[in-house]
């Protein structure tokens, strides 16, 4: 999105709607969905791979020191990587303050 | 294909016109009354006449499906229906006007059920009036060959994009034997230029297409959607224009018959305007000063046509094909009325709902419309409807 979604008029959308910006699901910042956040104890991950492969927004990735970790910015905190970590390593915690 | 005068089956004309349109993919489910329409086209794709894919699909929700995402890639795309199989395939068919996917349906037009009936009437189009398809109504079989052609050169205007839906009246048309003169294929070569879809699906150029729409989008989404169908009524024309040019047969938005010192009118949409036409001749014979609108163009509305077509006159005597329950009168009435309230000059209008499921409506009806339907306007009565014919 060039502009923010409630900025577009209506004659800047392409006909159909149809949007030509490859990517642009990156700029649709879904973590302020989250009502829990998942934690991960970085000595009991075993490197599976598991959360990655079944995060449904794709947001988690490899942190530096080996283990994996959701990218907050897109986390809707859904807990399915929580749900199907084998090592159990991972929490949800509430956001709530 | 050379041109030719034959006697031939609408059906079967419909089919040969598909094929001389150079479609690339046919995705049907056959439905009476439409089925000699696909049986007759997948034949032709079978006997290597047509290079097109003929996707058999397992229910009208497919065959709207394929012809989406076969439009999505810019493939010229056909496909037809007709009453219990345009209900199944409506989710889609709303979806491929929203995005706006050139393609052309011939939809032999068959009431709903219940009770269970295959003939006609205008329920099932009516049914997705809203959806945003242009919509062409035919009378006869040479109408219905022309429009085939020229429903591929709106639909696929750069300045259009948007599918065509042909109607035509189930069995009155479409199982008539009517002659019927095919054009020369180099013609239909220079009316139809190659299909090139902007924003095709391409693995080179990726795009999205039918994507989630928050609140914040939604409504500009919609109005893109509606300047569309309002912007396509002039190459609507423009395409009826060429048509003509180049072959001798007009045809308009809204078409009149002996209405320039008409005093009233009866309005038609579809077949019904040829009996129309008919009882008109007989009863200027008599005297009467009365004309024949015809609706060709149903969506985009041609109101401004509809308008000068009608303002002056007395009355108008609307004869529709379908009911809208708990309404104010039929779809096509109930249209008209709204186009001329308040307007100066504006006809009084009297509605009646005829021919349902199939009910012959003869040139004897008709005369009995005009005659009781002009009574009813010079007394004031023109509130509601009246169903044709109904017995009780």
């Amino acid at each position: 999105m060039a502009k923010p979604m409630d900025q577009i008029t209506w004659q800047e959308l392409q006909v159909g709607a149809v949007v030509v910006e490859i990517g642009n699901s990156t700029q649709y910042e879904t973590g302020s969905w989250r009502s829990e956040r998942p934690v991960v104890e970085k000595e009991k991950c075993i490197k599976c791979m598991f959360c990655w492969l079944y995060c449904p927004e794709g947001c988690i990735h490899e942190a530096a020191e080996g283990h994996f970790e959701a990218d907050l910015t897109y986390c809707k905190g859904c807990g399915i990587c929580a749900a199907e970590c084998p090592a159990k390593c991972i929490t949800m915690i509430s956001e709530e303050k | 294909m050379g041109k030719v005068r034959k006697g031939v089956e609408v059906s079967i004309a419909i089919a040969d016109a598909v094929a001389q349109a150079d479609v690339d993919v046919i995705a049907a489910y056959p439905i009476t009354p439409q089925t000699h329409i696909v049986e007759h086209l997948s034949e032709i794709v079978a006997d290597g006449e047509l290079d097109a894919e003929y996707v058999p699909v397992d229910s009208e929700h497919s065959a709207m499906s394929v012809c989406c995402g076969s439009a999505a890639v810019g493939a010229r795309t056909f496909t037809s229906t007709s009453s219990q199989g345009l209900a199944l395939m409506s989710e889609i068919f709303f979806i491929a006007a929203a995005m706006r996917l050139p393609m052309v349906m011939a939809l032999a037009n068959r009431s709903l059920s219940s009770p269970l009936s295959i003939w006609n009437d205008h329920s099932d189009v009516m049914m997705v009036r809203d959806a945003g398809w242009i919509c062409i109504f035919v009378e006869n079989g040479q109408e219905t060959y022309d429009n085939i052609f020229c429903a591929f050169r709106m639909s696929e205007d750069p300045e259009v994009m948007l599918p065509v839906a042909v109607n035509l009246d189930g069995f009155i048309l479409t199982h008539m034997i009517e002659p019927v003169e095919y054009e020369d294929d180099d013609l239909i070569r220079r009316y139809l230029p190659e299909f090139k879809m902007k924003n095709a699906l391409h693995p080179d150029h990726p795009v999205s297409m039918g994507c989630f729409g928050m609140p914040e989008i939604y409504t500009e989404a919609q109005m893109n959607r509606e300047m569309g169908v309002r912007n396509s009524y002039p190459h609507i024309v423009k395409a009826w224009e060429e048509w003509g040019r180049l072959t001798g047969r007009h045809y308009r938005p809204v078409e009149t018959y002996r209405t320039d010192d008409a005093e009233y009118c009866i309005v038609t949409m579809g077949s019904y305007g040829e009996t129309a036409m008919e009882v008109v001749d007989a009863l200027r014979a008599e005297g009467e000063k009365v004309g024949v609108v015809k609706i060709r163009l149903w969506r985009p509305f041609p109101l401004d046509e509809f308008r000068a077509a009608v303002l002056g006159k007395k009355h108008l005597i609307v004869v529709d094909r379908a009911i809208t329950f708990g309404g104010q009168g039929g779809p096509v009435a109930t249209e008209l009325r709204s186009a001329l309230y308040k307007r100066d000059g504006a006809p009084t209008i009297v509605n009646y709902v005829a021919g349902l499921a199939g009910r012959d409506v003869s040139r004897k009806d008709f005369r009995s419309i005009i005659t009781e339907g002009r009574k009813k306007a010079e007394a004031g009565d023109t509130e509601g409807f009246t169903l044709y014919g109904l017995r009780g």
